[in-house]
């Protein structure tokens, strides 16, 4: 873009480089408030599910199912955030989905970042090949993998265990993509320096590029924890057990049990899926950017 | 590996160097050789991508080659698998219930396309220079894409619900007599097709948006000042300039939504009478593979699933050269 544009005029070309790009011109006041309306009618359609959750979750049974509906409920019961823990082994998916979460995010930014330096910063025989076949990964829709994962767990005796809930979303073609993009955006005289200072690769890796992809791993450790946290086939598929189930899939069975309990079913949707939407709001900076880099540069 | 091989395979010329060294400023790959060997770049590099490559080896690329192989095979009840051939191939493609969920994760895919517009007119609001409040937006159209989804299906169902739902509601004030939709074998496929587009506009949004920054301000400048309007200026210079991305996110919402799953399991499920207008191909994926252990007739709907969306990203690859400006 920036390339096209300096041909075509010197200023435009600067102004690509120094930044100032993508901003169409300053709206008129009434043209504000058309933008705004829109956006904000939009912004409504999006809340209105969650808004709902909420104030069901706060409802009794009757309220909940009332017609027409009623948007307050009379008092607020959180009895129903307690009841999800009698309906379900609520606390132990809790904490499966902590280590799951924690062990694929863990695996994925130490194994993606390795691999990612490797291919973007080291030369080695067939490193070509090796990161086509990765990148053919990529393109492999995961059902692909299903039935045949599920066979390894079986021979592994892993079925009904946290280990095979994490265990394949610890290495991901994806996570080496997105870090080796973030590696070759950094400048070739940075290894030459350590080099010349006596460093070997792993040096390189683990004391040179690693601080500096900092943002490039939180990045991917946000958007693996989210993905983990919210994964839903394998789990299916792996675990029947309840007391082994995530969230995810616990929910899915809670909807099974108490098919019409909708206050009790919105409070456990509400409490399963807070911790991504805080670790969202607090890191939106670095999800936003990782998932732009991904699509952007690739 | 020994140094001797690695040093007679870095000693060849495999890259030539467009530029003479010094030169090569950010560019890892184009870097200078020095002549002599560095010392365990190969030993190191093998090291460093062998967990993800041994991983996905041994999870995904041997699983990929096993499950191409279930696919011509029949699963015995008592665990025994038989070499079929193409029986799987020929029962799948005659099979009416999978030629019903071919045209339901079509549907499924046309409506979650309907997002891109609508994300790409989205973000090119909020990228109107000095609008307040951008960041609050951004993170409320954001918060389906984080939001489990079992959450997201629970409430939209409540919200669906024929009786006390939300939806039929809001339809009454308009005199509009709502159905049950998710149980309707009818409706019940753009249902979860609307709840797809709500839940995927955020994303989208926030790569649109990427694209749009990256436009020079002087080509709005230019313009506005040869009196081009904001609407004339979004379809002259905002819409042909963000063809690639647009290209990449029709490209992976075809693939992904092609691949859905968790809304119809969560939102209808086994049980619903919608189910046979509802189910997608994963669904029934899922259903002869690991629920009835029909896995080599369920290796073979992945299959045909992988050859459709390879035609698929194909030939939008094909036809982008039609629309896509590349800068």
């Amino acid at each position: 873009m920036a390339d096209t544009a300096s041909l075509r005029s010197p200023r435009a070309g600067r102004a690509a480089r120094s930044g100032r790009t993508g901003r169409p011109a300053q709206t008129s006041r009434s043209g504000s408030v058309v933008v705004h309306t829109i956006l904000i009618v939009g912004a409504v359609v999006m809340v209105v599910p969650f808004f709902w959750e909420l104030m069901t979750s706060l409802k009794t049974f009757a309220e909940s199912t009332a017609v027409p509906p009623k948007v307050f409920p009379a008092q607020a019961q959180w009895v129903n955030f307690s009841s999800v823990f009698a309906a379900l082994p609520f606390g132990t998916q809790f904490v499966n989905t902590v280590i799951m979460t924690v062990a694929r995010t863990a695996g994925q930014v130490l194994f993606c970042s390795a691999a990612g330096f490797a291919f973007a910063r080291l030369r080695f025989p067939g490193r070509e090949v090796i990161f086509v076949l990765f990148l053919s990964v990529l393109m492999i829709p995961s059902q692909l993998f299903l039935l045949s994962q599920y066979e390894i767990m079986q021979g592994l005796g892993l079925l009904n265990t946290i280990t095979a809930l994490a265990l394949p979303g610890v290495f991901s073609a994806f996570g080496t993509f997105l870090m080796r993009q973030f590696f070759l955006q950094l400048p070739a005289e940075l290894d030459e320096a350590a080099r010349l200072d006596g460093a070997n690769p792993f040096q390189i890796y683990w004391r040179v590029m690693l601080p500096l992809a900092r943002n490039g791993m939180l990045a991917l450790g946000i958007l693996t924890a989210i993905w983990s946290w919210n994964d839903l086939l394998w789990p299916l598929v792996v675990n029947n057990d309840p007391e082994k189930m995530p969230l995810s899939a616990g929910l899915a069975t809670l909807q099974g049990q108490f098919l019409t309990n909708y206050p009790v079913l919105m409070a456990g949707s509400i409490l399963a899926s807070v911790p991504m939407i805080a670790l969202f709001v607090i890191f939106q900076r670095n999800m936003v950017e990782g998932i732009a880099s991904s699509g952007i540069k690739g | 590996m020994t140094e001797q091989t690695i040093a007679t395979t870095e000693r060849r010329p495999a890259r030539p160097s467009p530029r003479p060294s010094g030169s090569t400023a950010g560019r890892a790959r184009t870097r200078p050789k020095t002549g002599n060997l560095r010392k365990g770049e190969a030993f190191w590099g093998y090291l460093l991508i062998a967990p993800t490559a041994i991983g996905l080896l041994t999870l995904s690329i041997w699983p990929a080659i096993q499950t191409f192989s279930f696919s011509f095979t029949t699963w015995g009840s008592f665990g025994g698998h038989t070499f079929t051939g193409l029986d799987n191939y020929v029962a799948v493609l005659q099979d009416p219930e999978f030629g019903q969920a071919l045209i339901n994760t079509f549907l499924f895919t046309g409506m979650t396309l309907i997002s891109v517009p609508l994300a790409i007119g989205l973000a090119a609001l909020l990228n109107r220079r000095g609008l307040r409040g951008v960041g609050v937006y951004r993170t409320l159209y954001f918060l389906p894409v984080v939001t489990l989804p079992a959450a997201i299906a629970l409430v939209w169902k409540l919200l669906y619900n024929g009786d006390f739902g939300l939806v039929n509601w809001f339809l009454g004030i308009f005199g509009v007599h709502g159905v049950s939709w998710l149980a309707n074998g009818s409706t019940a496929i753009y249902a979860i097709g609307i709840v797809s587009i709500w839940s995927s506009i955020g994303y989208n949004m926030v790569l649109f948006l990427a694209g749009m920054q990256a436009i020079p301000a002087e080509y709005y400048e230019a313009a506005s000042i040869d009196g081009a309007g904001p609407l004339r200026q979004f379809f002259r210079i905002t819409v042909p300039l963000i063809t690639p991305t647009t290209f990449f996110v029709a490209v992976i919402t075809v693939i992904n939504s092609l691949q859905a799953f968790d809304l119809v399991y969560l939102m209808v499920g086994p049980t619903s009478p919608a189910i046979q207008n509802a189910e997608t191909v994963v669904y029934l994926f899922y259903q002869k593979g690991i629920i009835q252990g029909q896995g080599g007739y369920a290796a073979a709907i992945v299959f045909v699933l992988l050859l459709i969306i390879l035609v698929l990203t194909l030939f939008q690859f094909r036809f982008q050269k039609r629309w896509v400006h590349y800068g």
